[in-house]
């Protein structure tokens, strides 16, 4: 697989508006573990283009959580990135010192988490860590604090002058999670990072912080990658959609096609068993039988990754890795803008339906 | 259709401070009320949901009917016994037809046990001792889909899914007749939800248990539950059949929480409802209508009037005093 964009020396920050905010290229990431190396990304090939909101999603231990820690650099100890590139402003971020990466993240990028009470130091208030995250400002620390109340205002929570003061715990679950947004957003970075922001929260409460999320990057114009296994919120606020299994790129499109036309028999099957999109009352819901694969060592299945659970598979599928086919054309293009990699979407496959 | 458990006006409060502060800053009441009021009733076969936002009281009602904590009004009738009052003593038996499930499906099993322990604990603690105890894990892990090898394994063996599937097997163990499933589905991936719910109705249909289902998740509650009732700030706001509910609210909180399920679907036209601000506290109840610091709809006199129980029709009941239209979502759904 050739990549076009990857040219033999890249230039100093492309900063042209065509280019990707983030390209991430073939990245391959392990866990050393005592059972053996668990190859948790494999060759994932994905970017976030400037000012969309890009969705990744698929089942726990698809590896959407590490995608993200990966490109922040924020992994933990036992991870070892095995190949591939994460390409920003023109630089691999795999290739800076800790230093360099320092200065990349709160200012370039910078991450929302799922747990919004274990993000904040809840023995602080939140102005001070507010201020305290505006350490390079030359500015006085009134005027930091200012700055706080103006973010803490720009997301929605009364009395900003007030509750600056206050402490973790007085808020509540979304009112947490606005913080820790005001947070993230008050140095309006290009690439704002959310790893299931809304799980922890209420469907009311959800709503509200997917709005707060439209909005915010409507008004800063910053990219947004977007971690959840929740369908609709997914369908409701991302442009375009990543969807892994087990470690893996099995489709990625437009919201619409993934939604409207999945090219995946496993985009397919995630879709069906949603039972937000069965309007009917059953019984019986649709589910993808079968486990994920093991991912340890060289148990990691040949051919296609989900062919074990795949309704659809043939013996193609067994020994041959499928590689990335535009879904509208069945060519191997791995930059059409809609792609799965499934054999059944390759032109010549006779079997393609 | 025979009623098995039988609830009217529950109440369960929790004192909010010491004895000793209250009397210093004379609060003549020092309790919040975390049940109010709710009453119901589930026959054999029938599945009761219950929904609302984190802290409207779900799993108090739960903890209430298995007498984990103490209730202190009302009446919980099971299969015609009453259930308020009895010692823990005389508790242990009603556990029995009782089950429950709890959240969080591998938190609420004991690290240290291997499956085989777990799901024939309840053997052990009942005193049920003329059963074989291989078989009855053998019946009990294929009843609920594991291959009989999983006996040996510990919880952290096990993914989340597997472990709800232990969490049933427990709570099935000894035949009971009314299940209460807190959160069954929460933290689960969909492709898993539906197997659980899948097992649960199946489970239902052939062993005609009554369940209690508690979640957060509208998706659930519709495809498994006859009834539901909807809970904010630990009371019913409405009750009636599910689809009745889904397809004609009549309370503004429940079009807020059926508005606020994001469709799977990029170009589903929303008509979103939204509640403005925070679930108030337990400690300082709004006046009137308990909703209306939330409400779109509220207007002065829900300020200072709390709303009576109407009835939409026999068993579809709500507390609002400008409740939706029956047509207001069909409307919606057209325009």
């Amino acid at each position: 697989m050739t990549h076009p964009a990857a040219a033999p020396t890249r230039p100093e920050a492309p900063r042209d508006a065509a280019a990707p905010l983030l390209d991430v290229r073939h990245l391959s990431l392990d866990f050393t573990s005592p059972r053996g190396r668990i190859h948790a990304l494999r060759d994932i090939s994905m970017t976030v283009p400037r000012g969309r909101i890009v969705g990744v999603v698929g089942e726990s231990g698809s590896g959407k959580s590490t995608l993200a820690y990966a490109v922040i650099r924020l992994l933990a100890e036992n991870a070892r990135v095995v190949g591939g590139e994460i390409v920003m402003d023109g630089r691999d971020l795999l290739t800076l010192s800790p230093r360099e990466m320092r200065g990349i993240r709160g200012r370039r990028m910078s991450m929302i988490f799922q747990d919004p009470m274990t993000s904040l130091n809840r023995v602080m208030s939140i102005g001070q860590q507010m201020i305290d995250i505006q350490y390079r400002d030359p500015i006085s620390k009134a005027e930091k604090r200012k700055r706080a109340v103006e973010a803490l205002r720009r997301v929605g929570i009364p009395d900003p002058e007030d509750r600056v003061n206050g402490y973790p715990h007085q808020f509540s679950g979304g009112m947490r999670q606005r913080i820790c947004i005001a947070m993230a957003m008050m140095v309006e970075p290009a690439l704002l990072l959310a790893d299931e922001p809304t799980t922890a929260l209420d469907a009311t409460t959800e709503v509200q912080i997917i709005g707060l999320l439209e909005r915010l990057q409507a008004e800063i114009g910053c990219s947004i990658l977007f971690v959840s296994h929740h369908l609709g919120t997914v369908a409701e606020l991302c442009h375009d959609v990543v969807v892994l299994y087990a470690g893996e790129v099995v489709e990625q499109g437009s919201v619409r096609d993934i939604f409207h036309n999945p090219g995946h028999p496993y985009t397919q099957a995630l879709l069906d068993c949603d039972p937000g999109r069965i309007k009917e009352k059953t019984r019986r819901l649709p589910t993808i039988p079968g486990v994920v694969p093991s991912l340890v060592g060289d148990q990691v299945p040949t051919g296609c990754i989900f062919k074990t659970r795949c309704p659809h598979a043939f013996d193609r599928c067994d020994h041959e890795v499928p590689p990335s086919y535009a879904v509208v054309s069945g060519e191997v293009a791995p930059d059409a803008p809609h792609t799965a990699r499934c054999h059944l979407r390759d032109a010549a496959e006779e079997r393609r339906p | 259709m025979s009623t098995l458990l039988e609830v009217e006006h529950l109440k369960v409060r929790f004192r909010s401070m010491g004895a000793l502060r209250a009397l210093m800053r004379r609060v003549k009441d020092p309790y919040i009320d975390a049940v109010c009021d709710v009453s119901f009733r589930i026959g054999r076969g029938e599945t009761l949901g219950l929904v609302g936002e984190s802290g409207s009281g779900k799993s108090t009602i739960a903890r209430a009917l298995m007498g984990l904590i103490p209730s202190h009004g009302g009446s919980m009738r099971f299969d015609g016994t009453e259930l308020r009052g009895l010692s823990q003593r005389a508790y242990k038996p009603v556990r029995r037809d009782m089950a429950m499930m709890f959240q969080d499906p591998v938190g609420s099993l004991s690290p240290r046990l291997t499956v085989r322990s777990l799901i024939t604990e309840p053997f052990r603690i009942h005193g049920v001792r003329d059963r074989d105890m291989d078989a009855e894990t053998r019946r009990l892990l294929e009843m609920v889909g594991l291959p009989a090898g999983f006996a040996q394994r510990f919880p952290h063996q096990l993914s989340g899914g597997q472990a709800r599937r232990v969490g049933v097997a427990r709570a099935l163990a000894l035949d009971p007749r009314l299940v209460i499933a807190d959160e069954p589905t929460a933290g689960l991936d969909v492709s898993i939800q539906g197997e659980v719910m899948n097992l649960l109705a199946e489970l239902q249909d052939r062993l005609g248990i009554g369940m209690v289902v508690i979640t957060h998740n509208l998706n659930v509650v519709r495809h498994i539950s006859d009834q539901m009732a909807v809970m904010y700030l630990g009371r019913f706001v409405e009750q009636g059949p599910t689809e009745e509910v889904f397809h004609r609210p009549r309370h503004p909180y429940t079009e807020v929480l059926l508005s606020a399920n994001p469709e799977p679907d990029p170009d589903a036209k929303l008509h979103r409802v939204e509640a403005r601000g925070d679930i108030p506290s337990l400690a300082h109840r709004p006046t009137g209508c308990e909703f209306h610091t939330r409400c779109p709809r509220a207007r002065d006199y829900c300020r200072e009037v709390a709303p009576a129980l109407s009835s939409a029709a026999p068993d579809h009941t709500y507390t609002c005093h400008f409740p939706l239209e029956a047509d207001a979502k069909e409307r919606r759904l057209e325009a």
